[in-house]
């Protein structure tokens, strides 16, 4: 065989650079997928929101109802202590949920929480949630976690209930004692 | 594979290679392995059609006939992937691989081994594939885009694709570091770049785009490989991750991934509407920019895919416009193509007849396009047919095309015959007839709001359904007329001379047909 003229050597050796440069860009993409989404605020799902006019609208009625759920065959029972509560735009809420772990492992959850309609998200500020760190319960163990929320008084004059619905997903690989 | 061993260009006396199987096996030969890129990719068109004829069999009539549903996924998702890696990529390559040493006046390729390797990793990825739909669960089900969290939730079927696209990702890599270091490195003394064939053009810009987009795919199924077996959370959003991401590294990837499959198509077109126009290409040097633009907004304009996932209205106004932009540069190619026509004596033999047929409904593809470019009709419009119709009207009537164009247009030369005619224009005008009878329905039930990717449908869009069936089985018959004219044209017909077409120009028609096994030992001098 001819050898390869050192020109095609050369060439190559650039050529075989840019494509690790871009296969480590793809992963790259995703801390920079991360900033952005903070940055605009757009998938802050794990940070407390900031309230800054907390006037009460005491001439509107806004009534929330809460819904749980469970993903991944978590061995929990999981519920809201109140179904729905009924209060003004701007006013702080605190409910609870109650977590309960039926196995005999301990298991590590997250929650995902979403809203219905979708557009009242951008209204909805939850100041304490327990969707803000993953969740840890022994065998047996029972929770009760508050979830501290207001909803700002630009929600469209429209939309008077507000669905709160959370998922929790069993975070594997996370806690792992068989038995 | 046999009939082309039998008559490929090994006439040639100073031609030392093993004979049989192991020819095929061990060629580091330019012409040899574009041969090999070239059956493979029509054994896999022909695999990926048959997927696609059995979809529409389950679609020919509403409501659930022939397919359980959970198959039927596999089906769109086995065929997507087999036609956009299998076939339409490994098409291209070939041709490369062919034309691209004979139209610079190169002995060969850079990296002969390297080329080997670059063909043989294929045939193994597209087994694996095949193999996929036979193991528990079947083939991966997700769709050719393996969206997250779909795919960080199937059976094995999903690794073994993973595996596949690794492979296939390897050797294109491996194929357009190649063509690059021959374009930039080996071309004949006097061939400056603005010289160059408009083909050789598109390839190098195409090669680029691969190298710098594959190993982003590559990325992207590695991460979904870890969220699936090794406890990372990329895509899983009760770890922390985000599956809407997932979207937006595929399509970074996917964007520039179809200009990868339509610029060489860009440039067969523009080597044989000259040829049978009898006049130079109109706009050699904006044909160049335009491609290049082409390929530099693709890197621009990813997020049009995913107008619904929820983006900021800046964000959906920013990749709105970047993506209209598009079709100014793709315009100048289009007028380029009719200018060049305009006023030449035309002849109308095959390739020409399906490099007008490219023009033309091409650029009703291109259309359908800057429609779906429209956010809020995109957003009404997302996942129906009328999307399905899009992009088959620039990848079949597009690409495939162009393919067929480019291969009457060089049979004669790779083969030392004339192909025949009368199958030829059988063929083109069997394959536009029934591709408009198989896809132009699908734009109306897409307006009307029908689902892609769904085995069943409402009953107002039977009929459609109806037609679009019968033609896919017509427009996949109509390959067969291919297979036989190329066996036919491998096997005899009139002896085709040097310059095979009177108004052809380029390096490429100065060598004999066949083509020796060696070509441009020494350099040919460029005026």
């Amino acid at each position: 065989m001819v050898a390869v003229p050192q020109t095609n050597l050369t060439t190559l050796r650039k050529l075989l650079v840019v494509a690790l440069m871009m296969f480590g860009f793809g992963f790259a993409l995703v801390p920079f997928y991360q900033k952005i989404c903070e940055v605009t605020g757009i998938n802050n799902l794990l940070k407390a929101d900031q309230v800054s006019n907390t006037q009460i609208d005491t001439a509107r009625w806004l009534t929330v109802e809460f819904d749980a759920n469970l993903r991944s065959e978590l061995p929990w029972t999981f519920r809201p202590v109140e179904k729905s509560v009924r209060f003004h735009p701007g006013e702080l809420m605190q409910v609870t949920f109650e977590l309960r772990n039926d196995s005999k492992r301990a298991v590590t959850g997250q929650a995902i929480p979403s809203y219905a309609p979708q557009l009242a998200a951008g209204y909805f500020k939850k100041l304490e949630c327990f969707c803000f760190t993953q969740q840890t319960l022994q065998p047996g163990e029972v929770k009760l976690m508050p979830v501290v929320f207001v909803i700002e008084r630009g929600l469209p004059q429209d939309v008077n209930t507000v669905t709160l619905s959370y998922t929790f997903f069993e975070v594997e690989g996370k806690v792992r004692n068989p038995g | 594979m046999e009939a082309a061993h039998a008559h490929a260009p090994g006439h040639d006396d100073h031609a030392h290679h093993p004979s049989g199987i192991m020819r095929w096996i061990q060629t580091t030969n330019h012409k040899d392995i574009g041969t090999l890129y070239l059956w493979f990719s029509f054994t896999m068109f022909m695999v990926g059609g048959v997927l696609a004829l059995m979809l529409r069999v389950e679609l020919f009539q509403p409501g659930l006939q022939v397919w359980r549903p959970e198959f039927f996924n596999q089906l769109t998702t086995m065929h997507g992937l087999i036609m956009v890696f299998g076939a339409i990529m490994p098409a291209f390559v070939g041709f490369a691989n062919w034309q691209i040493p004979l139209m610079i006046g190169a002995p060969d390729m850079a990296f002969a081994r390297m080329n080997n390797w670059s063909f043989w990793l294929l045939p193994p990825a597209a087994l694996l594939l095949v193999i996929s739909f036979f193991v528990p669960g079947g083939a991966t089900a997700a769709g050719w885009t393996i969206y997250a969290p779909l795919s960080t939730q199937m059976g094995p079927g999903m690794d073994l694709a993973i595996f596949a696209l690794h492979i296939m990702g390897a050797s294109s890599i491996m194929g357009s570091i190649n063509i690059v270091t021959t374009i930039l490195n080996m071309r004949a003394p006097g061939m400056t770049l603005m010289k160059m064939p408009l083909f050789v053009w598109t390839w190098l810009i195409t090669a680029y785009l691969l190298i710098a987009v594959m190993p982003v795919l590559a990325g992207a199924i590695t991460m979904i490989l870890t969220d699936r077996h090794f406890g990372t959370n990329f895509f899983n959003a009760a770890g922390g991750g985000d599956p809407v991401m997932f979207q937006h590294i595929f399509w970074f990837f996917g964007h520039p991934e179809v200009y990868i499959l339509i610029l060489p198509a860009f440039g067969i077109v523009s080597q044989i509407i000259p040829t049978f126009a009898r006049k130079p290409l109109f706009g050699y040097v904006s044909m160049v920019y335009a491609t290049s633009s082409i390929a530099i907004l693709s890197f621009i304009v990813w997020a049009h895919h995913m107008f619904t996932t929820g983006m900021p209205a800046t964000a959906q106004l920013f990749f709105m416009y970047a993506t209209m932009l598009i079709a100014v540069p793709t315009g100048v190619k289009v007028f380029n193509w009719i200018a060049t026509m305009w006023k030449g004596s035309m002849t109308f033999e095959t390739p020409m007849l399906f490099s007008i047929g490219f023009v033309f409904v091409f650029s009703m593809g291109g259309f359908t396009g800057l429609v779906l470019a429209i956010t809020p009709v995109d957003i009404q419009l997302q996942d129906t047919y009328y999307v399905v119709a899009h992009f088959h009207y620039v990848l079949v009537a597009g690409s495939l095309f162009a393919i067929f164009a480019g291969a009457y247009y060089w049979l004669p030369k790779w083969t030392g015959h004339m192909y025949n005619e009368v199958l030829g224009k059988w063929h083109f005008w069997l394959s536009m007839v029934f591709f408009n009878i198989t896809f132009f329905p699908m734009h109306f039930t897409g307006l009307a709001g029908m689902p892609r990717r769904v085995p069943d449908y409402a009953l107002q869009f039977a009929d459609f359904n109806m037609i679009s069936t019968v033609g896919a089985f017509g427009f996949g018959l109509a390959q067969l007329v291919f297979l036989w004219a190329v066996l036919k044209c491998i096997s005899g017909g009139e002896k085709a001379a040097a310059q095979a077409w009177e108004g052809a120009e380029g390096l490429e028609w100065t060598v004999p047909s066949p083509a020796p096994y060696h070509t441009f030992e020494t350099p040919p001098a460029v005026k």
